[in-house]
């Protein structure tokens, strides 16, 4: 347990790591280091880091009397658990029934295209975005749908969904501009 | 006010609600996506515009409700108690919905919902097929009512139930009302819900659990998120009847992850039950108590599954495990547990209100009550629906669904070709199928089931070999990996589906898939294993000639398997103008001016540039 405070510095700057360090407590405190409640764990450190890097995992472990495997299993079991660190933006396309015979799949593969990425390597390189797809977001009246990261947007088409990265990508590149 | 009465039209909201003055904005995730928020600030705006006289622009309260159904129309707006129904709304419309409808008492005629098929404009859903052909049960309130204020849902009657069932009721005698309404799970077995709550409630254990299925993981299923936000407080309700049923203080609601909205909705609805003492440790002064928690899932599919929901609420890896003994005996940390699916849930309080011989005539003898259905894929109205067990698909395709569209939204009379029911654990129905009357039995008979209710249509230029992939490709990344078969066998199925659609199957690839197909039902532990491989067993039963025109003709009719594709150039069209040429990014085309074209299949990438540069549509085959 020791062992893990320095290696959590090494991943960012100290003072966001300690801080960050701290919520991980707050969080166990508040679960009252209770090992059913592992996923709810699991899930409030993942809304802090935006993935879950594995020293925290084998901290988590220690913290809640459990063996590294099994909060490592859990970790990889569920979909939403992302243990490496997730773009800023996350685009995710939905791929159920009815966005499928809806010609879903040309959507990705446009936007795969437009930011060079493919499936297994799904981020970008300048971290601005990650493409995934998900089962069905429910809003199949909608359908082809897409979620950039809580926004929904309906009946997308290929176009469509490239102007919207355009769009993200152009409010970044001002941010980057200096005033 | 007093004029309007309730009707016994089947789309009645309670009268209560449909008598108040207000606007009603549907906020559900459909709706939402499509700026019903923004409409919603305008007219809070507008209510606060204190500069506006009564006589302009007459202040009128304007609510939320959860999902109306008519997600493609949305977002849309009810005017109460005048019944106008607004589609499309814009915030920019929001003036104009003020100055004439709400001052003046006209409609605003281009917001209005026009009848695609019949052209006639609708001034309310009582006019729309989509709505006046369905019959809302569990869907009654949703959409007039509030989801968010429970003193909304208790002016009609809410909780009333589960005080009867507190107060006044012995758990055998709710088991013995729900069994004898012949209420069957909603999730998709159809198992008789009184029977497991009565095989619950007679466990003698001093701790018993009761767990609401929020899990709705079939791909184009929506009814449960539709019901979690339209109608939390009915599901509360329900789990609160079922856990005095079997004598359980503990609940628990587990909601997919990827419906946030839902978990808001359901976490808001249960902390208004507790603030209010309908929840708590005295409910209803019986002295019986009662706690509820919500909880979010985590992205697995076969966490629908009871014993697998289990394990997730207990914070292991969502794997199922063998039955018996069934949750009703030994469940949730070895207690006694009744898992129930949403949709089951809220019909409970309605049951015990109602009377399970009222309950009983509505659908068929062995389907009693009414199931809602997600209706999408290539139907001109596609959303949330609503009939009775033992309508014919016919009825739902074609009278609520308005027909079949072609892949560029037209309504194509001869286009209608499947329907995919019960997502990937389902099957598919044929044009034989229409007059099928659909409940649990019949649809079993055609190697189909309800499963929760996705009823995704399709039009003839789907490919069933694709569709069939596509489920398979989805049960194989949920699989949990447990059982050798279906972590193995879905996958093996996959690649004789990828060998089918890319052009390397035989006769034996086909008699592969359904023997392999079979050996997965059987060697699976749990539902997801013992129905991965219907969606290709019924492709291959309905469709067989589709996968036979695959394997032995190298051909896909409908032009969706890329790697079968011939594109050809049609020599009578083709003018030889060359505009094709310079598409083509593998030179494949060649041809001399004024001369028809030939493309060089040996070369050729199948790309369909040169079909979209082609004016004269002379590329065939792509």
């Amino acid at each position: 347990m020791q062992a893990q405070k320095p290696m959590l510095a090494t991943l960012e700057q100290p003072s966001t790591a300690a801080r960050k360090f701290d919520t991980v407590c707050d969080i166990l405190e508040r679960h009252a280091r209770h090992p059913a409640r592992l996923i709810p764990i699991l899930q409030a450190v993942q809304e802090e880091y935006r993935y879950l890097p594995e020293e925290v995992l084998t901290y988590i472990a220690t913290a809640l009397g459990v063996t590294p495997a099994r909060v490592f299993g859990v970790a990889t079991f569920y979909a939403h658990f992302a243990l490496v660190p997730k773009g800023k933006h996350v685009i995710r396309l939905c791929d159920g029934t009815a966005c499928h015979v809806k010609r879903s799949i040309p959507i990705l593969d446009a936007l795969r295209e437009r930011l060079q990425v493919t499936e297994k390597r799904a981020t970008t390189p300048d971290m601005l975005f990650t493409v995934e797809t998900v089962a069905c977001l429910g809003a199949c009246g909608l359908a082809p749908v897409m979620v950039v990261d809580d926004e929904v947007h309906g009946l997308i088409t290929p176009e469509k969904a490239i102007a919207i990265v355009d769009d993200i990508a152009a409010q970044e590149a001002a941010l980057c501009q200096p005033a | 006010m007093s004029t309007c009465v309730e009707t016994t039209a089947p789309l009645s909201g309670h009268s209560a609600l449909r008598t108040q003055r207000r606007v009603i904005v549907c906020a559900g995730t459909g709706c939402a996506a499509g700026g019903a928020l923004k409409v919603l600030e305008a007219f809070r705006a507008l209510n606060a515009d204190v500069s506006l006289s009564d006589d302009a622009c007459p202040h009128r309260p304007v609510t939320k409700s959860g999902c109306q159904g008519f997600c493609q129309m949305g977002p849309l707006v009810s005017i109460l108690p005048e019944e106008i129904f607004y589609t499309k709304v814009t915030p920019a419309d929001v003036a104009e919905i003020a100055e004439r409808t709400l001052a003046n008492g006209e409609t605003v005629d281009r917001l209005l919902y026009r009848d695609p098929t019949t052209k006639i404009t609708c001034r309310g859903t009582d006019e729309i097929p989509f709505y006046n052909r369905q019959t809302r049960f569990v869907l009654k309130d949703c959409g007039y009512l509030d989801p968010e204020n429970l003193d909304e849902y208790l002016s009609i009657g809410g909780y009333d139930a589960a005080k009867m069932a507190y107060t006044k009721m012995q758990p055998a005698d709710i088991c013995a009302e729900i069994l004898k309404s012949g209420l069957r799970g909603r999730g998709g077995g159809g198992f008789p819900t009184g029977r497991k709550w009565e095989a619950a409630r007679s466990q003698n254990s001093a701790k018993k659990y009761v767990i609401c299925n929020g899990d709705e993981g079939d791909p184009g299923a929506f009814m449960d998120r539709s019901v979690m936000e339209g109608d939390p407080h009915s599901v509360v309700e329900g789990l609160m009847i079922a856990a005095r049923a079997i004598g359980a203080d503990k609940a628990y609601v587990y909601v997919r992850a990827e419906y946030p909205l839902a978990v808001k909705r359901m976490r808001m609805a249960v902390r208004d039950a507790e603030a209010s003492g309908i929840l708590g440790d005295n409910v209803f002064g019986s002295g019986q108590r009662i706690r509820c928690e919500v909880m979010e899932g985590a992205g697995a599919f076969v966490c629908g599954e009871e014993t697998a929901m289990i394990a997730s609420i207990d914070g292991l890896r969502g794997m199922p495990a063998p039955k018996p003994p069934f949750p009703a005996q030994s469940g949730l940390r070895g207690k006694p547990t009744i898992i129930n699916n949403v949709e089951t849930l809220a019909q409970v309080p309605r049951i015990l209100l109602k009377g399970a011989d009222a309950y009983r005539s509505i659908g068929t003898a062995t389907s009693p009550g009414t199931k809602t259905f997600a209706l999408t894929g290539h139907v001109v109205n596609t959303g949330l629906i609503e009939v009775p067990f033992g309508t014919p698909l016919r009825e739902i395709v074609f009278n609520i669904g308005g027909g079949v569209v072609d892949d560029k939204g037209k309504i194509s009379k001869k286009g209608f070709k499947a329907v995919q029911i019960g997502g990937p654990s389902g099957g598919c129905l044929t044009p034989a199928h229409l007059d099928l009357p659909l409940d649990f039995d019949s649809l079993k008979t055609v190697g189909a089931m309800v499963g929760s209710g996705g009823l995704v249509v399709m039009n003839h230029r789907t490919c069933m070999v694709s569709v069939a992939r596509f489920f398979m490709q989805f049960t194989q990344r949920e699989s949990c990996g447990k059982c050798v078969l279906c972590r193995e066998g879905t996958m093996q199925l996959l690649a004789l589906l990828d060998d089918v659609i890319e052009g390397r199957g035989t006769a034996e690839t086909l008699q592969l898939l359904e023997k392999l197909g079979r050996a997965v039902q059987l060697g699976s532990l749990c539902g997801l294993g013992k129905t991965a491989p219907n969606p290709v067993l019924s492709t291959l039963r309905y469709f067989r000639e589709e996968y036979e025109d695959h394997v032995f003709n190298k051909r896909c009719a409908t032009g969706q398997c890329k790697a079968l594709l011939r594109p050809e150039i049609n020599q009578e069209k083709c003018k030889g103008c060359g505009v094709c040429i310079p598409s083509c990014a593998v030179g494949a085309i060649t041809g001399e001016k004024k001369k028809p074209h030939h493309i060089n299949p040996d070369l050729c990438i199948k790309c369909g540039a040169c079909a979209q540069a082609c004016k004269l549509n002379a590329v065939e085959g792509i």
